[in-house]
This record gives C-alpha cells, sequence and structure tokens, in this order.
C-alpha cells in the first residue's frame, strides 16, 4: 500500500530565547535554561554545562513553570486588621510597610537589640541574614539547620573539617561499594541521584540502610531495614569487626588523625585532654626515635602504640573502648534489627573492598609535612548520611561514629572514598565562635553562630542562663552550630529564658509543617497576656506564597518567585561546588513580577539602611547598597572577598579581588554560574595536601594554609565532661551534669534516642521521608505536582497490618506520648517491622495555598508533627529538656514512638483546623477578610488536636 | 468499563431499529399505507436516533464524517459505511411499501445491510483484545439476537419473537457465565503487565497519581456482585418476558406494548452490565482486577 | 494510513531500566512541560487547585511492591508511557485514520486534527498509553518526543526524548532498536530487556531491563579474628595489629 500520513512539523522553534539562571524548587540549586516566548516563560529544562545537575531536572524543577503562576503568590504587603490567625488583612504600600518595621524595629535596637528574633528558613542568603543581625546587634539569629540536620553538620566539622549533607559527596566515579545511612532525597537530588545512575552503569555496589525501602533504597542491592535509632550501634559493631580483624588503615590513622595523640592519664582538670608539650601543643611519639615530636614534623612516624609517662594513644583507648564484647555484633543485633551473621558479612565486605581491592591513582603529592608522596592510594568504599542518622536524639553521636568507621577504613579524602567540597575541608578551629554579648545601639562583635571548644565559649549570661532565646549554645545543647529554630516560638511564649517582643521570619512555616507540636504552636503565637496583648507582641514574615504561617503575622513582606528576583549561591554560605572544584552560582530576574512584591534580600538591606545598621550605610548614614544586585557585586566580607567569587576584578581575578560591576552579567553570560577547579594533585587528601592549601588560601577561603589532624577524639568534647566532673569555672547546673557527661563523649558512643525512654505503650516507630516531586509544604501550590501525591497514607508494616485487621480504604487512630491524629492507612511490606511512616509536609490547613478547601491535601491529607512534642517528659527535678541532641540541639523529629489502633472509616482526617482564605490572589486594595469559620473543629473525645 | 449512557442507547436503539427494518424490508410483516409509514419511520427514527446518540461522546463530533475513511481496517469505520448504505436502501422498499408493493430482492439486500450493521457495532467491541469479556464470538451472536428478537417484537410476530426471545435470554446467561472466566482465561496478570512475575508475587504500592485520570473514568468500573447478580436476572427475565406476554395475553397494541417494554428494559440492563462488567487489561496496572 | 506499514526503517523507542528507576517521577513532569507547549493541543488540567485535579499526562510512573519467593519484600518504580508497539491495535482500529504509526521511524501518532475523540483507540491499547484531553476533546499520548528528536532548533545532544534527557539517574535510554548494534539493542541484549503483556502480541518497541537480583549475599568469607582476644588481652592485640605496619 503506497504511503500515505500526515506531515508532522519536526522541526518547530523551541522558543524565542533561553535565559540560564539557578533552580529553586528546592536547595539543590541545578542550573536550568528558561525557555520564553513572547515574553512569557514556556518551558524550563536542565542546563548541560552546570556542574550540579549537567543537564537532568527532577520533577519538581521540570514543574517550576507551574509555580510561577500559582494562585497562591502573594500580590502586596499586607497588614494584620483582624485577629491573629484569622487571616484578616489588609494590602498597604511598601512605604507603610517598610515604616512600620521600623518603627517597630527601631526602638529595639536603641533599647534592647535582643527583643528583636530573626530566624530564617529555607533561604540560602545566610550571609546576608546574618550580617544584617550581627549589625542590628541582636544575639538571637539563626538559620533552619537547628531542626534540620546540625547533627551532621557539627559531628562532621568536629571530627573531620567537613560533613555529609550537602558538603561533601562519595567518589562516584571510582567508589566500589556505596553505604547509604538513613537518605530519602538529601539536598543534592540531583547529584545524588546522578550519582546513583553512575554507580549502576558501572556495576558498583550499593546498600541502603533505612527502615524504609523506597526510592534510594527501593535500587540498592542490598537493604538492611534497621530499627530505627540503632545505626550507632550497628557502625561500631562493625568497628568491633574490623579491629577485632586488624581490619583498620593503621597508616591513614597515624599520619592523618589525631589517634596517635597522648590521652592525659593523671587525675584531676586535665584528664583526658591532650598531653601538651611547653608550647602546648600536643604531640607524637615517633616510632623512628620512641621520642616525642611535634605531629606536623617532615618525615614523623606517629607511633599508635606508645606509651609516654603512663599516657596512652588515643588509638588504644578506642581499641579498648569498642573491642569490648558490648560491642560484638551478637550483643547488638536484636536491639539493631540486624542479625549477628548479616553485621558480619557487612563488616567483612567492607574491609574486602577497602583493603583486597583497593585502588592507587598514580599521581604524586605533597603533604603538609613536606613528605612527597609517588602515588594516591584509595580506599573504594563510601558512605553517605543524613536525617535517617542525624534526626534523632543521638544523632550527633552516630554521625560520629559513621565518621569514625569511614577514617579506620581510610576512605575520606582519598580516591573511591568520600571527598569534601571546597571551602571544606577546613578544620573547627578554622571556624569562629558564638557572638552573643549585647550592646544597645551597637552591633554583635562577630557572627552568630559557631563552633565552641571549650564551655568559656557557650552563649551564657553572667548569672548562667542561656543568652539566646533559643537556648543554643546553652549546656542544654553546647554545640548547637546552627541554632535551635525549633525552640523560638515555646521559649519566647513561655518568656523562658525572656520576653522578645518582635519575631521576624523569613520562609520558614512555623505555623505548619516545620514545627514540632504544631497545633500548639499556633495557639503559642495567638495566646494572649493578661494585659490583653499578645504574648509574642509582634510578628513580621516573608513569603512568597500564602502558607500556613502567613496568617499568624502582623506583617506580610510579600517576596518574589525565584524567577523574579536576585539571589546569591555563595561560598560565603552555602555554594555548588563539587569535591574537584568551587563553585558559587547567582539567580536573576528572568520575568519581572506581576505583582507589589519585592525580593526580600533587597527588602532586607533596605530596612538595614534605614535603620542605620553598620555595613548598610556610610559614615554618613547614606544607604552602601540600591539593592541585593548591587550588595552582591560591592560587598566585601575581607578585603578583596565578596559574595561572589568569579569575574573579579577586572573581570579575571578569582576568588580574590577588586569589585567589579560588571560581574553580574559576567554571571549570566557563564550560564548564570561560575567553577574555580582545583589543581590534579591537590584533588585528594586535601586536608593534608600542600597543593590543595596553598590553592585554598590564593581562593580567599582563609589567610594561611590550614592543615590539620581528624579528630578521632575530640578533645573539646572532653573539656565539657571535665566541667561536668566539676572542673573549671563554667560548670553545667547541678541536674545536667550527668547529662552533660554522657552526652559529651569524646569518642563515639551509642545510647538509646530519648524517645525511648516514653515508649511504654508506644511500640511502634513513627516516621516521614521527603516525596522526591515535593519540596515540604511548597509542593501542593503546584498544579502538576498535586496531582502526583494530593494526600498522604500512613504506611503500615504487614505484622501490624494483619494484627489490626487492616485492610486497604481503612482509618487508624494515631496515638503519641504527646498528641493523637487519625489518618487512612496502607500497606507496605518492605519496611521495618516496628515502623509506620507517610510523606512529609503534604498534609496542608484548609484553605492554606490558594487551594480549595476541600483540597484532599487538607481533607485526607495529614502532619505527622502534630504527634511530635518539642519538650521532653519532664525529669526527675520537674525540668523539661528540649525534644533535641543533647550536644547539639537538633530537633529529633524521628524518636517519635506511636502506637495505632483500627478505627471506622471517614472521610476527614483529624485534627482539623480553620479554614484560611487566600491572601494571594486579585490585587486590590481593600479588606480581606479570609478566616470563615474559624473555631477548631476539634473531633469529640481523643480524635482532637493534641 | 466506564456504562456511558449514549453508548448503552446507541447500541440498544439503533440495535433495535435495524432489527425491525430487517423484518420490515424482508417483508416478513407487510403493513400497508399509513402503517407501512409510521412502522418504517419508527424503524428509521430509532436507527438514526441510535447512531445520533453514538455521536455525543465524540470528543470531537463535527468530524464525525471522518469516521468513513478507515473501512479497510476499522470496524467503527465499517460500521458508518454499512449503516448509511442500509439506511439508503431501505428508502425505496420504505416508499414501494407505502404503495402496497411487496419488497423484492430488494429488500433482501437492505435486510442483510441492516443486520450487518449490527455486525458491526459488535465487532468493534468483539475484536478488543483488551476487554476479554468482548473478545469472544458470544458478542456478535448476542447482538444480533437483540435485533431479531427486538425486530421481532416490533414487527408482531408473536411466535418468532417469542422463540428468539427465548433464545436471547439463554444466550444472555451462556455470555454472562462465559464472560466471568474470560479475564482469567485470558492470562493476563500484574505479573505479566509488568514483566516483574520473574522476581515474585507483585502488588500496587502506589498509584501513579493520587488524582483521577482518564484511564481509571473510562476503563476502570467496578460493580458490586450483588449489584450485578441482581441486574443479571433482571435482563434474563426482561427479555424472556415477552414470550410469556406474546404467547399467554391475547394479541394487540396493549400485550405487544408490554412486550416492547419488556425487551427494552432487558436490552439496556443488559447493555449496561455489558459495559459495567467488562474488564481493561489497563486496570491491572491500577491493582484493579 | 491507519494500516499498519508492515515494516519501518528504524524501531526508535525507550529502554527503561527497572533497577536504576528510584520513582522521582522526573519524567512524568518533563514530559508533560514539553508537550503542554509541543506537538498539538496543550496537556490540559482540570480542577487544578480544586478537589479533583486531574490532568492529561503522556506518561506516569507506578510503583510497586514485589514479594520475591524468599527474602524480603521490594519496591520496583515502573514508569509507563505507549511502547511504540510493532502491532499496534490502537492504530487498526481508529476509525479516521488519525492514529497512526510513521513508516520512517515507527513512532505512534495521533493527527489530532483528524481526531473524532471516540476513544476506541485508548480501548484497544492494553498499556494505558493514551489519554483522551479533556478540553481539546482530541486523543493525547507519547510522541516519542518526534518534535524534539529531529528538531534542527536543538543542539544535537538535546535532539533526545524530555523524559530521557532529564532522567537524574539515566534509567531512560532512547534509540533504534531495530538496528542490533544500537547502544539500546546492546543494552537490551545484555540485560535481558523484556515486553510487556507479550501474550496481546501488540509487539511493543520499548522494553523494560529487570532489576537485577536483590539482597544477594556476596560470599565474602567472614573476618578471622587476628587472635583471641580473651587469651592474649589488649596487650597482645596491640603488637599484633601494629606489628603490620
Ligand atoms: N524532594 C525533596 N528534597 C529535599 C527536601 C524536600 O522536602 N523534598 N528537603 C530538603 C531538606 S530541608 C532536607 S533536611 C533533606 C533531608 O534529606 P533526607 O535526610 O534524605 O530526608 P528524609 O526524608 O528526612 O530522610 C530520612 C530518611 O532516613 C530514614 N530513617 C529514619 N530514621 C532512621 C534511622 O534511625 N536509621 C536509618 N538508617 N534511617 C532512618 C527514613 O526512612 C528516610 O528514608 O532533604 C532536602 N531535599
Ligand atoms: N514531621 C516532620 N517535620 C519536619 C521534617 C520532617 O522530616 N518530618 N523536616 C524538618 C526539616 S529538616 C526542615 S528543613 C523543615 C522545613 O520546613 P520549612 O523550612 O518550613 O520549609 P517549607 O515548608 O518549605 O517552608 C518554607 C516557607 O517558605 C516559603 N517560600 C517558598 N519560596 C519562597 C521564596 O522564594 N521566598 C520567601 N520569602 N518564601 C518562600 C514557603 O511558602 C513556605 O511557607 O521541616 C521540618 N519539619
Ligand atoms: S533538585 Fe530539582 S528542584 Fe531542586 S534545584 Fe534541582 S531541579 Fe530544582
Ligand atoms: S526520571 Fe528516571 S528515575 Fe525518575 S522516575 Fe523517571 S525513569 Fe525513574
Ligand atoms: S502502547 Fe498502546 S498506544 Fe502505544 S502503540 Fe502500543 S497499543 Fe498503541
Ligand atoms: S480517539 Fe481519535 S485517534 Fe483514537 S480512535 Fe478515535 S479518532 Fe482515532
Ligand atoms: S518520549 Fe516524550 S512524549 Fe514520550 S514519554 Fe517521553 S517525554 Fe513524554
Ligand atoms: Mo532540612
Amino acid at each position: 500500500m503506497t504511503i500515505r500520513q500526515p506531515y508532522v512539523e519536526t522541526s518547530p522553534p523551541v522558543s524565542d530565547e533561553v535565559r540560564k539562571t539557578t533552580c529553586y524548587m528546592c536547595a539543590c540549586r541545578c542550573g536550568i535554561d528558561v525557555h520564553l516566548k513572547s515574553g512569557k516563560v514556556s518551558y524550563i529544562e536542565g542546563n548541560r554545562d552546570h556542574p550540579v545537575n549537567k543537564g537532568v531536572l527532577c520533577a519538581k524543577g521540570a514543574a517550576g513553570i507551574k509555580q510561577i503562576t500559582a494562585p497562591s503568590r502573594l500580590h502586596a504587603p499586607l497588614r494584620r486588621v483582624g485577629p491573629r490567625g484569622s487571616g484578616a488583612f489588609e494590602e498597604i504600600s511598601w512605604d507603610e510597610a517598610l515604616a512600620l518595621a521600623v518603627s517597630w524595629m527601631k526602638p529595639l535596637r536603641e533599647t534592647a537589640p535582643e527583643k528583636l528574633a530573626f530566624f530564617t528558613g529555607r533561604d540560602q542568603s545566610q550571609s546576608l541574614t546574618g550580617f544584617w543581625a550581627q549589625g542590628f546587634g541582636t544575639p538571637n539569629y539563626a538559620a533552619h539547620g537547628g531542626f534540620c540536620s546540625v547533627n551532621m553538620a557539627a559531628a562532621g566539622i568536629y571530627t573531620i573539617g567537613g560533613a555529609f549533607w550537602e558538603f561533601g559527596q562519595p567518589d562516584w566515579e571510582l567508589t566500589k561499594l556505596f553505604v547509604m545511612f538513613g537518605v530519602a532525597e538529601d539536598h543534592d537530588s540531583n547529584p545524588i541521584k546522578i550519582g546513583l545512575g553512575r554507580l549502576k552503569e558501572r556495576g558498583a555496589r550499593v546498600i541502603g540502610v533505612n527502615p524504609i525501602r523506597t526510592g534510594y533504597n527501593a535500587i540498592a542491592d542490598d537493604w538492611i531495614g534497621i530499627t530505627p535509632g540503632t545505626d550507632g550501634l550497628l557502625i561500631l559493631a562493625l568497628v568491633h569487626c574490623l579491629l577485632e580483624a586488624g581490619k583498620v588503615d593503621l597508616e591513614y590513622l597515624s599520619q592523618w588523625t589525631n589517634s596517635a595523640y597522648l590521652l592525659d592519664e593523671t587525675e584531676g582538670a586535665t584528664k583526658g585532654l591532650f598531653v601538651r608539650n611547653a608550647e602546648s601543643q600536643p604531640f607524637v611519639i615517633d616510632r623512628r626515635t620512641g621520642m616525642p615530636a611535634s605531629w606536623d614534623a617532615k618525615g614523623v612516624q606517629p607511633d599508635l602504640g606508645a606509651v609516654w609517662q603512663g599516657h596512652r594513644t588515643v588509638f588504644q583507648h578506642l581499641a579498648a573502648r569498642y573491642l569490648a564484647a558490648e560491642y560484638a555484633p551478637e550483643a547488638v543485633a536484636s536491639r539493631v534489627g540486624v542479625s549477628a551473621l548479616r553485621i558480619r558479612q557487612l563488616a567483612a565486605e567492607l574491609a574486602r573492598v577497602a583493603f583486597d581491592e583497593a585502588i592507587v591513582v598514580d599521581r604524586e603529592w605533597t603533604d603538609f609535612r613536606g613528605n612527597v608522596h609517588a602515588s594516591m592510594v584509595g580506599r573504594p568504599v563510601s558512605f553517605h548520611a543524613m536525617r535517617g542518622i542525624s534526626a534523632h536524639s543521638n544523632g550527633f553521636q552516630t554521625a560520629r561514629a559513621l565518621h569514625l568507621l569511614q577514617i579506620l577504613l581510610g576512605a575520606v579524602e582519598t580516591p573511591g572514598g568520600y571527598r569534601l567540597k571546597p571551602p571544606y575541608p577546613k578544620p573547627m578551629e578554622a571556624h569562629p565562635t558564638p557572638h552573643f554579648e549585647v550592646t544597645p545601639g551597637k552591633a554583635l562583635s562577630g557572627p552568630h553562630l559557631g563552633y565552641v571548644r571549650s564551655p568559656e565559649q557557650l552563649a551564657l549570661k553572667a548569672d548562667g542562663s542561656p543568652a539566646r532565646i533559643d537556648k543554643a549554645f546553652s549546656w542544654e545543647n553546647p554545640f548547637s552550630a546552627h541554632g535551635m529554630m525549633h525552640m523560638v516560638i515555646p521559649n519566647a511564649h513561655a518568656g523562658d529564658p525572656y520576653r522578645i517582643d518582635t519575631m521576624f521570619l523569613y520562609m520558614a512555616n512555623m505555623a505548619w509543617n516545620s514545627s514540632m507540636n504544631t497545633s500548639a504552636v499556633m495557639e503559642m503565637l495567638t495566646d494572649k497576656g493578661e494585659d490583653g496583648e499578645y504574648v509574642i507582641p509582634r510578628i513580621i514574615y516573608s513569603d512568597a506564597y500564602a502558607s500556613e504561617m502567613v496568617a499568624y503575622a502582623d506583617l506580610i513582606l510579600p517576596d518574589t518567585t525565584y524567577l523574579e528576583r536576585h539571589d546569591c549561591i555563595s561560598m560565603l554560605d552555602r555554594p555548588i561546588s563539587e569535591p574537584g572544584a568551587a563553585g558559587d552560582a547567582i539567580r536573576w530576574p528572568v520575568t519581572e513580577p506581576d505583582r507589589d512584591v519585592r525580593g526580600f534580600q533587597s527588602v532586607l538591606i533596605d530596612l538595614g539602611a534605614k535603620l542605620g545598621l553598620p555595613g548598610f550605610v556610610d559614615a554618613s548614614g547614606a544607604a552602601l547598597y540600591r539593592d541585593y544586585a548591587d550588595y552582591i557585586t560591592q560587598h566585601q566580607r575581607k578585603p578583596g572577598v565578596g559574595p561572589l567569587m568569579g569575574f573579579r576584578g577586572n573581570g579575571e581575578d578569582v576568588g580574590r579581588g577588586a569589585p567589579n560591576p560588571g560581574q553580574i552579567d559576567a554571571y549570566i553570560a557563564n550560564g548564570g554560574f561560575f567553577q574555580a577547579h582545583v589543581p590534579d594533585e591537590a584533588a585528594y587528601f586535601k586536608p593534608w595536601n600542600a597543593a590543595y592549601q596553598d590553592w585554598g588560601v590564593a581562593m580567599g577561603f582563609y589567610e594561611t594554609p590550614q592543615p590539620y589532624l581528624f579528630s578521632v577524639y575530640a578533645e573539646p568534647m572532653r573539656r565539657f565532661q571535665l566541667a561536668a566532673e566539676g572542673h573549671g569555672h563554667v560548670q553545667p547546673p547541678e541536674a545536667m551534669r550527668g547529662r552533660v557527661r554522657a552526652a559529651m563523649d569524646p569518642l563515639p558512643v551509642w545510647y538509646a534516642p530519648f524517645g525511648d525512654a516514653a515508649a511504654e505503650g508506644f511500640p511502634l516507630h513513627a516516621l516521614t521521608q521527603r516525596p522526591m516531586h515535593m519540596y515540604h509544604s511548597w509542593g501542593s501550590q503546584n498544579a502538576w505536582l498535586r496531582q502526583i501525591t494530593g494526600r498522604n497514607f500512613l504506611y503500615v508494616p504487614t505484622k501490624v497490618w494483619v494484627d489490626q485487621g487492616f485492610s486497604d480504604g481503612d482509618w487508624a487512630r494515631v496515638t503519641s506520648p504527646s498528641g493523637i491524629i487519625t489518618v487512612p492507612v496502607a500497606h507496605m511490606a518492605a519496611l521495618n517491622e516496628n515502623t509506620v511512616w507517610t510523606w512529609n509536609a503534604i498534609g496542608k490547613r484548609k484553605g492554606a495555598w490558594g487551594l480549595d478547601a476541600d483540597a484532599p491535601e487538607a481533607v485526607e491529607g495529614f502532619l505527622m508533627n502534630h504527634l511530635i512534642s518539642e519538650l521532653l517528659p519532664e525529669q526527675g527535678d520537674g525540668m523539661r529538656w528540649s525534644n533535641s541532641d543533647p550536644v547539639t540541639g537538633q530537633a529529633a523529629w524521628f524518636d517519635l514512638r506511636v502506637r495505632i489502633e483500627r478505627v471506622d472509616a471517614r472521610t476527614e482526617a483529624l485534627p482539623q483546623f480553620g479554614v484560611l482564605g487566600n491572601p494571594g490572589g486579585a490585587v486590590q486594595k481593600s479588606v480581606k477578610i479570609f478566616g470563615k469559620d474559624f473555631e477548631k473543629s476539634l473531633g469529640a473525645g481523643g480524635e482532637g488536636a493534641a | 468499563m466506564h456504562p456511558a449512557p449514549s453508548v448503552i442507547l446507541f447500541t440498544v436503539l439503533s440495535g433495535l431499529g435495524f432489527g425491525f427494518l430487517a423484518f420490515l424490508t424482508l417483508g416478513l410483516v407487510q403493513p400497508q399505507g399509513l402503517a407501512a409509514f409510521l412502522s418504517f419511520g419508527l424503524g428509521y427514527a430509532l436507527a438514526v436516533g441510535g447512531l445520533v446518540a453514538s455521536t455525543f461522546h465524540l470528543g470531537q463530533p463535527t468530524r464525525a464524517w471522518r469516521a468513513f475513511s478507515q473501512w479497510r481496517s476499522s470496524w467503527l469505520s465499517r460500521e458508518a459505511w454499512v449503516s448509511v448504505a442500509a439506511l439508503l436502501a431501505c428508502a425505496p422498499v420504505a416508499l414501494r411499501a407505502m404503495g402496497g408493493v411487496v419488497p423484492g430482492g430488494w429488500g433482501l439486500i437492505a435486510a442483510v445491510l441492516c443486520l450487518g450493521t449490527v455486525l458491526c457495532t459488535s465487532m468493534i467491541y468483539a475484536q478488543l483484545a483488551t476487554v476479554p469479556r468482548w473478545n469472544h464470538w458470544i458478542t456478535p451472536v448476542l447482538f444480533l439476537l437483540f435485533a431479531l428478537a427486538g425486530g421481532a417484537i416490533l414487527a408482531g410476530l408473536r411466535v418468532p419473537a417469542g422463540v428468539l426471545s427465548l433464545a436471547l435470554a439463554g444466550m444472555l446467561m451462556t455470555a454472562f457465565r462465559l464472560g466471568d472466566g474470560r479475564f482469567a482465561a485470558r492470562g493476563s496478570t500484574l505479573a505479566t503487565a509488568t514483566g516483574l512475575g520473574s522476581i515474585g508475587t507483585p502488588r500496587v504500592f502506589e498509584q501513579p497519581h493520587t488524582g483521577g485520570n482518564y484511564l481509571m473514568r473510562e476503563m476502570i468500573h467496578v460493580v458490586g456482585r450483588k449489584h450485578s447478580q441482581k441486574l443479571r436476572a433482571i435482563a434474563v427475565v426482561s427479555v424472556a418476558l415477552p414470550a410469556v406476554i406474546l404467547w399467554a395475553l391475547p394479541g394487540g397494541i396493549v400485550s405487544n406494548g408490554l412486550a416492547v417494554a419488556a425487551h427494552l428494559a432487558g436490552a439496556l440492563a443488559a447493555r449496561w452490565l455489558f459495559f459495567a462488567e467488562a474488564e481493561h487489561v489497563v486496570g491491572l496496572y491500577y491493582g484493579q482486577r | 494510513m491507519t494500516c499498519l506499514p508492515g515494516h519501518t526503517e528504524k524501531r526508535l523507542g525507550l529502554v527503561i531500566d527497572l533497577d536504576t528507576c528510584v520513582g522521582c517521577q522526573a519524567c512524568v513532569t518533563a514530559c508533560k512541560g514539553w508537550n503542554d507547549q509541543g506537538y498539538g493541543a496543550p496537556l490540559s488540567d482540570q480542577d487544578a487547585y480544586g478537589a479533583e485535579p486531574s490532568g492529561t499526562f503522556l506518561n506516569r510512573v507506578h510503583s510497586y511492591e514485589v514479594q520475591p519467593f524468599e527474602g524480603a519484600a521490594q519496591v520496583v518504580n515502573f514508569p509507563r508511557s505507549c511502547l511504540h508497539c510493532e502491532d499496534a491495535p490502537c492504530v487498526t482500529v481508529c476509525p479516521t485514520g488519525a492514529s497512526y504509526k510513521r513508516h520512517e521511524d515507527g513512532i505512534v501518532l495521533v493527527n489530532e486534527s483528524a481526531c473524532i475523540g471516540c476513544g476506541l483507540c485508548a480501548w484497544a491499547c492494553p498499556y494505558g498509553a493514551r489519554e483522551m484531553d479533556a478540553d481539546a476533546g482530541v486523543m493525547k499520548k507519547c510522541t516519542l518526543c518526534v518534535d524534539r528528536i529531529y528538531n534542527e532548533n536543538l543542539p544535537t545532544e538535546d535532539r533526545e526524548p524530555a523524559c530521557v534527557r532529564t532522567c537524574p539517574t539515566g534509567a531512560r535510554h532512547f534509540g533504534d532498536l531495530g538496528d542490533p548494534t544500537s547502544e539500546v539493542s546492546l543494552l537490551v541484549a545484555a540485560r535481558g530487556g523484556y515486553d510487556l503483556m507479550p501474550d496481546l502480541k501488540t509487539r511493543p518497541t520499548n522494553k523494560y531491563l529487570p532489576p537485577r537480583k536483590k539482597d544477594a549475599r556476596t560470599d565474602a568469607s567472614l573476618l578471622a579474628p587476628l587472635l583471641d582476644l580473651q587469651a592474649v588481652g589488649l596487650a597482645g592485640w596491640l603488637d599484633r595489629v601494629l606489628g603490620k605496619i
């Protein structure tokens, strides 16, 4: 038959123009090509040249086009006119809005700067927001890291001078065995997926340690369905096996770690600290001479087995601890939910790949001691871990344990192992300590957040009470390097440690998915004192969309969407570096806002100028910067070093160089990002590699080379133990000595998550996971993404499913020690038998996010947060500690314990709250009342909100 | 499958109409003058009405004419041709009948085209391997029997109508019985649909979208067992009823009217079940089987 | 033309690796994004912000749980789109000729200007690859990005389907399955790529690569203790271990 078929235009024009910027449907920061047809965004795809995503996009990024047209977008500044939470607002002009904000803030700065608490969520402009808060002079500033994953960051910095999270990555090209602990998605969304793809391509082995077998763990060759909160035990059992068999990298330990330092054995104030020489430097015993030698002496061979005047090395203490029978697989198996045999098999596999399948990259390099190495020997075993480990109250120690395991295998910063991304590695000592002393009308003496080395550096007032509203850097959690955003509202409401006046929040949905005990938090935000005033007097909030939090603010500063503003993904903040290259990037307005909104950073800079904050005005008091774009190019943190490292000076300087007015255009021309590549000979062994250290100085990461040894033994922690034992002039309150003593163990330990204390009658662990295609609460406003997941179920393991006689379509009441929810259930077999879970932040408040009040997200969708308390049950002394890691204050989301019972099928999940209206929508200058029926619909009896 | 009213009406009415026209054009009944006009008019009304109803479920009704183009491969296209041919062929027969002339050979051709239309309609369903219940010789047989029984009833041929009605009832019961086993017999399962059977036993963990979609609305329709048993009984009894009515009751417009009503009720119930009980293999992907 | 072109010069299609797909849904929205502004009518969404959002998608990712004959249950993510079948029943049933299979590359397309939206092709497709757009009233399906793969306005490396280009794990492969020497054909041969519902005789062009065997213990023998700790104690262990440096 003759071929007759319709003509198809196979080469249609794709678009009029492509603008390259950075995605912000999540914090991964992939490069995007934004296609425009007659000025309108028509299509978004990945930028092939971009180091982060190499052309790919995730489901969110590819759906970005629906974000910038979402009906939830805020349209203009709003001032509250009805009661808080009722959501009654009136639209006001920017002049009015800024004047109002200044009238609230200025008096505070002049009298009591600490009464302004400025906390930020998902944003990535912490170097600006922190700088602003420092200029304002309040100690109460932090980003969201405290409820996110500070355990990862802090354990990493205190151990290897870098961390998991997004600060390093496996050597995807060379690793042969990759083990994931508690990872569902992480910030490196696309890089991890690309990496997993590479491993699969090369046939490398992937092992997933996770109670739930979805996503990354679904494609893992091997799944270890561990019992939540017990990873530390599993890891230390692996350490036990490796030591027992002598399968540890002794050369690596002696050369690159503090394993050969001597620990003071003399009873008293120095016990357990490093033995120091006259120059108060820790030293090592040189195997060649048997004599003390400086740790960084050329050719030194530190002796792991040395005993000096009765003082033994860290290595011997370590061996003594982990060789003990309590860490034998047989002793931990039942607790961990993994058979002893399986644990021993894993240890054997790690050892085999690390040592029998070692790889050699023949590339000469010189270490900081001046020793030249002919080649780079690598141990092709790599690990990644995230909140499955860090979101537990034993997360810091567990993360430390995992780093210890990596170190024993010699698999950090070696080929095939785990590699850090510039500006990391960086020793803890190179980080600032916390600054918090308040002087009215003056700036803080230094940055808020940092890494404490000893009790003297805690953020405590003279009377020993916490200096910060979130109690960060207090005895409750000495290493809270990211602050504790999850405690701000509860503490401010309780007036503990003191009362504040204005809470200034940015990009954090604190009235919903980012708070523990959400229902109570909503009450705290609306609670009034005897005087009839709000207990938290003023709340200013910047959001771009009609989130649940918007209704709880007094003043809304509406932000632009990510395609409508300048942003800076900076080396001073959270850059887009690769192990082999430093990288930073920008966003720029690829399309103009069609609403009366402004980029928050520009607004903040404007406020800074109006308040006359140092760093934002010149001597004459005139504003230093026009807007954020101007700040990005002109601002210098130290001479020659600014927010962007590329195209400085005449356009050729990298890292250091004078400000270049053409810098942003140069970035745009370059695809929106810039990369500076690490020299080949500096690619591995970075902390000890002279070539890397010199490169780091040239780049402006630090002023002088900063070589250091990995801290198998964390001496700063020992200092806190000593204080708890009664030494030194800064000591913990009596009631806390025991806790500090136990938590601050300088060698990794495992202790049961605090959640287990209240586990009686709550046999199940309850978890959440990130859906790969949703970003926290924002995904649901996206017309495409919400069709994929518009409601969530509680996934129940087979054992429980059968015991409870569940069947499809059933509902259950889920009870925790602090709350109750009633939700739809579904069966899952590939799940730890004592664990239930759901997708995070799918549940929405009725009417929020520009969705109809009967949207499934709000009707059947639910949050786990109602079950999680921000405080632990009362202690013996009636004191209540926060539900956080005792070392860092990291929110212990995953300590949650519950029980579930089948209930009659229903149509609505509980708890339910009043319907919010949409503060987005058409811009008209009129009072918007959208607090339709606002009384809480608390179901009868147990079924209501906690 | 989704029991769309338009499709149910279309198949039932046009089937009935073409059946009736077949009897008229064969001259098995020979109404004269006005009666002839009314009879043919009714036949045409049913047939054309049905065809019109069928366009209601089109996304682009205005383009319906395009359906004539693919007679080589498509039963739907063939149906379009044959139905038009049938309607045209009946015209001269009708005109001459009004003039009192008995249809001759030409009438035979018209009758064949009428039943051919019904056959084409049935083949649209019978050809679908994706719907095992339909994909069987009994589908065309059933459609033709519906047309013939219905036609005979309208034609008032009491004896053949009764016989055909009983045959239809019997065939309907057989169809239900055979149909229930068809999906399993075809052997498609979630394991073959996904190819995961080689690893073990698959089950749906999460649906691709929590939001609905065209496939689920169109091809996944679950009827309660009780409900369908009831309807089956109603359908079988109603299509058999005309036999009783026509044989037991004295002849006349009343009994004929009752017979037609019973037949129509049965046909509609049967046709609703024909769709509602038909399972499409795509349901496997959604764990709907 | 609605008869099938017995033989096609090429057999373009997708190979989907179930061992690598993490179920991220990227291919789903990338497909929606491209085709919303590409070939034919946009892919409409109904009740987009309401109680029952429902729209047209040409590619959907299922998630199945498989209970192996022994061992722990597994989760397999399963993308589903048009398989561009050799014997495509969706084509032959079409009364208008709107549905056809291209003779040059075997891509199965809908000529929307001729489609009357009767839905019969969707009924004929075993794989649920066709969705009628509620706004446009015409049948939509995977076009294999026919407006990308030959598009001279795109750089050569971008002339591949949107879903393939975006897939972060590289679980989606595009190529000519008619050419036994093509990368996709070799991949299929090497990994035992298979057809969906072969019993229905549609002879799909797209192939699926099965998940590799999971939870297969690597037969590494367990680590032997260096020596009897109880007997020699820590000191003995130390001498032995450090002796190895
Ligand atoms: N798509 C998407 N990407 C995101 C986000 C998002 O919302 N959506 N959020 C971003 C943010 S803010 C963060 S902090 C990161 C978080 O990145 P992840 O930490 O990957 O995110 P979670 O979903 O919290 O994953 C926790 C994982 O740990 C497992 N788990 C829980 N308890 C334990 C345990 O005790 N042991 C082990 N081994 N596993 C356990 C859970 O089953 C889950 O798989 O993701 C970032 N990336
Ligand atoms: N149960 C449970 N709860 C959790 C977690 C969990 O695993 N389980 N994870 C916790 C973790 S790790 C984190 S990081 C938090 C995250 O929780 P949040 O930090 O609250 O993250 P989002 O929900 O994304 O809220 C960010 C807010 O920023 C707004 N926004 C989005 N884009 C912009 C913009 O361009 N400009 C401005 N000004 N605002 C914008 C959004 O509308 C939203 O209101 O959730 C925590 N909550
Ligand atoms: S991971 Fe996805 S959402 Fe996040 S930046 Fe990259 S493309 Fe955008
Ligand atoms: S994009 Fe790739 S990995 Fe993600 S769902 Fe689609 S095929 Fe799977
Ligand atoms: S998958 Fe379905 S639509 Fe695609 S060619 Fe095969 S039968 Fe036709
Ligand atoms: S819906 Fe369109 S393409 Fe499908 S069969 Fe009908 S006319 Fe053909
Ligand atoms: S090939 Fe194109 S049309 Fe087909 S699924 Fe992929 S993106 Fe969608
Ligand atoms: Mo986070």
